[in-house]
């Protein structure tokens, strides 16, 4: 799918609009940044609870196209800015994240580590 | 040969700031055309250092070389170094506090993750007087 059907499935606010039309395939879900970055592996797409920049910190090195804020939390303007310029996409979904993961996968968007 | 030589302070008091020298340096790779799970690399590493600077450390510096062959990052701090290295290098072996957690990091990956991205590590530390990571990431690999 695009970046722009997740704003659909989702239901979703675009706080940044980065590239709508990049292709995404994969997608994990964590507060826990250090696991992002220690188990991810070429998901583009980062559902999270966790509201500081280092979010946006870690979508960057991991190369993300897209963070998802869920449980429709207020995010600071900041954190937003940060992924500016970067051609990332911030969205916020008032669905939690079991819901939202849910929704992203009966849509086809897989975890990209299956069996683990 | 080297191509281009960096060097960057990681403020110790700011951690909304962390990540902001792993980024330059992203961007810097990006721009020379590096190849890009090399620049993935790098970027992870030396943001894990980072991070871990701030955390434990109160900040410290960070010395980038750039070559066509490789990356080399030196981080160096002055905290309070490091009592087991071999600990420190077990997945999920972590000495952060709380409240980093509730950050999102020290779930003790730290190290374990830079080894893993990484083609040579080196750690220099002594309890009281500071800890130097050495790091390479080879181009191409």
């Amino acid at each position: 799918m695009k970046v722009r059907d997740i704003i659909k499935i989702l239901d979703a606010k675009v706080l940044l609009e980065g590239d709508l039309d990049a292709e995404v395939v994969t997608a994990c879900g964590s507060d826990m940044m250090s696991d992002v970055l220690a188990f991810v592996k070429d998901q583009s797409v980062l559902l999270t609870g966790l509201m500081n920049p280092q979010v946006v910190r870690t979508a960057e090195m991991m190369d993300m196209r897209c963070i998802i804020f869920v449980r429709g939390k207020e995010v600071d303007p900041s954190v937003v800015q940060l992924a500016d310029q970067k051609g990332i996409t911030v969205l916020q979904t008032r669905y939690r994240m079991f819901t939202a993961c849910g929704l992203l996968y009966s849509n086809g968007l897989r975890g990209g580590c299956e069996g683990a | 040969m080297s191509m281009l030589s960096l060097k960057y302070v990681v403020p110790g008091d700011d951690f909304t700031r962390a990540g902001e020298a792993s980024s330059d340096v992203k961007h810097k790779l990006k721009q020379l055309g590096y190849d890009s799970k090399a620049i993935r690399r790098v970027a992870i590493a030396m943001y894990e250092g980072e991070i871990n600077m701030v955390i434990h450390a109160g900040g410290g510096e960070a010395f980038v070389e750039i070559s066509p062959e490789e990356v080399e990052i030196q981080l160096v701090d002055h905290g309070p170094g490091i009592p087991d290295v071999e600990k420190a290098m077990q997945a999920g072996y972590s000495t952060a506090p709380d409240n980093v957690r509730s950050l999102g990091f020290g779930a003790g990956m730290g190290l374990p993750n830079i080894k893993k991205y990484t083609d040579e590590l080196k750690i220099d530390t002594e309890v009281g007087k500071g800890t130097t990571l050495t790091m390479k990431v080879f181009a191409g690999h």
